[in-house]
């Protein structure tokens, strides 16, 4: 037996997380921010890191966008095998994506979100007013639940996120060393303290998918593998090392989390993906 | 929080040379807003012998396309952009006298020349505390480029807006890079 889900349902679900996640930090985020304020060491570096807990504090409260670029919308969609979305009245072909997109025009009005989505990227860069079309990326699943996860993406640091192919004979050292320079690079421009999402392995575009797919790990989690655990923590310290730092203004705190997700890939391959976040990481994540 | 030098717009030439890279300032009075498109635009009348929209001697820029003001409001969130962006064109709008300009992260040795050569600033405003930032604009209008949504050139009038001086008019920077 089939589960049905209505249209509507997806359109709200949507509608609210994006309005959500808008002003509201998720705790994790808040927690890391914290944190990092308490042990930030350089005056300048800590007084930002002050204004960024204000700032959200002021955006809960005045239901005020965290920032301005309140993003592309990026939406993972599992989808269980005993479920199906129930098209509207009237319109038996509308589908799970006219919904998502439905939801999202729904909220960028009515959370006063910025319009931040152009229809074509370079013969006319005309914006489409609605910040649809959202990108989304299905996953079958089992079950008959639909999980829908929302990632308000940035675009200073979607910018700044880069990806490479390794020789398959590479040693960690060399992927850190990389890892490190990005994040370097990255710089003040991408709104450091950053989140930082690692693709390892698949191929060209499955480590880019995976390095943001990783964004959608709270912050206090760990990679289940002990290696990629370890490969986490020792990336966190490295690039915390190294800087740019709160700002860019130095100091000790350049990334709040490193996140690495990885696939079986081809033995010639070591494909590798990092997503800048920003410190404005915003996702929530609905389950219908 | 560190000591706060407090400015008022149109900035003076006297006004740009007491400052330096890592002053922490305060910056109260009117500003206009533009971002990658109206920066295109101002350079296309520029480089076409035309007149501006808007009166750029002394002026600072912010680099900034806020969020649609809930009603009552004045703006929505409004945090800085990446600056780095307008590089190509902020040369050209320094040389008709443009003062200042406010944005996030860093700027390239063309911009860093001209901010001496025309003795001009360059800020940078938290990336990201566009909440936070918003309280301190008291009003808002548009002034040209309407149809470019929230890229159009608005007029903002700001009370105590914290920035922080990033490239001065002695060539120092207060990024490490």
């Amino acid at each position: 037996m089939l589960r049905p889900v209505e249209y509507q349902t997806i359109v709200d679900a949507v509608c609210n997380l994006c309005m959500n996640i808008a002003c509201n930090l998720s705790d994790d985020v808040l927690n890391a921010l914290k944190a990092a304020t308490v042990k930030e060491s350089n005056p300048s570096a800590k007084g930002v890191l002050m204004q960024l807990l204000l700032n959200a504090q002021i955006a809960a409260e005045k239901k005020l966008p965290i920032c301005q670029d309140t993003g592309l919308a990026v939406v993972f969609v599992e989808q269980g095998s005993s479920v199906f979305v129930n098209p509207p009245n009237g319109r038996p072909d509308a589908t799970i994506t006219d919904a998502i997109n439905e939801g999202l025009a729904k909220g960028s009005e009515s959370g006063y979100l910025r319009k931040s989505v152009v229809a074509d990227p370079l013969a006319n860069r005309s914006n489409t007013n609605n910040n649809c079309p959202a990108v989304i990326h299905y996953f079958a699943v089992s079950g008959d639940k639909i999980k829908i996860s929302l990632l308000a993406k940035g675009g200073g640091c979607e910018n700044k996120s880069r990806f490479k192919m390794f020789l398959p004979t590479a040693y960690k050292d060399d992927i850190i060393e990389w890892v490190v320079d990005v994040v370097r690079q990255a710089g003040a421009d991408a709104c450091p303290p950053f989140v930082i999402g690692v693709g390892l392995g698949g191929d060209f575009e499955l480590a880019a998918l995976l390095s943001k797919k990783a964004l959608l790990r709270r912050l206090d989690s760990k990679n289940q593998n002990d290696y990629y655990a370890d490969l986490e923590t020792e990336l966190l310290k490295r690039i915390n090392a190294v800087g740019p730092g709160t700002g860019g203004l130095g100091g000790d705190t350049t990334a709040l989390g490193v996140l690495v997700e990885t696939a079986p890939c081809h033995i010639a391959s070591l494909p590798a993906a990092v997503n800048i976040e920003c410190h404005a990481h915003r996702h929530a994540t609905a389950c219908i | 929080m560190n000591e706060h030098k407090e400015i008022t717009t149109p900035l003076d030439e006297k006004t740009v040379m007491s400052l330096h890279a890592g002053d922490e300032v305060l910056i109260t009075g009117p500003v206009y807003t533009a971002r990658d498109m109206a920066h295109k635009r101002l350079c296309e009348l520029i480089d076409a012998g035309r007149p501006l929209p808007v009166e750029l001697a002394g002026a600072i820029i912010y680099f900034v396309g806020p969020t649609p003001a809930r009603p009552g409001e004045v703006i929505g969130s409004a945090g800085p952009t990446t600056a780095s962006r307008m590089d190509a064109f902020s040369p050209k709008l320094l040389a008709t006298g443009l003062k200042g300009m406010i944005g996030k992260g860093y700027r390239d040795a063309t911009v860093r020349d001209a901010l001496m050569k025309y003795k001009a600033v360059h800020f940078s405003a938290t990336g990201g505390a566009g909440a936070l930032l918003s309280r301190h604009i008291v009003s808002s209008e548009f002034v040209a480029y309407e149809d470019l949504g929230t890229e159009a050139i608005r007029r903002l009038v700001f009370d105590k807006f914290p920035a922080i001086v990033a490239y001065d008019a002695y060539g120092n920077s207060v990024y490490r890079v």
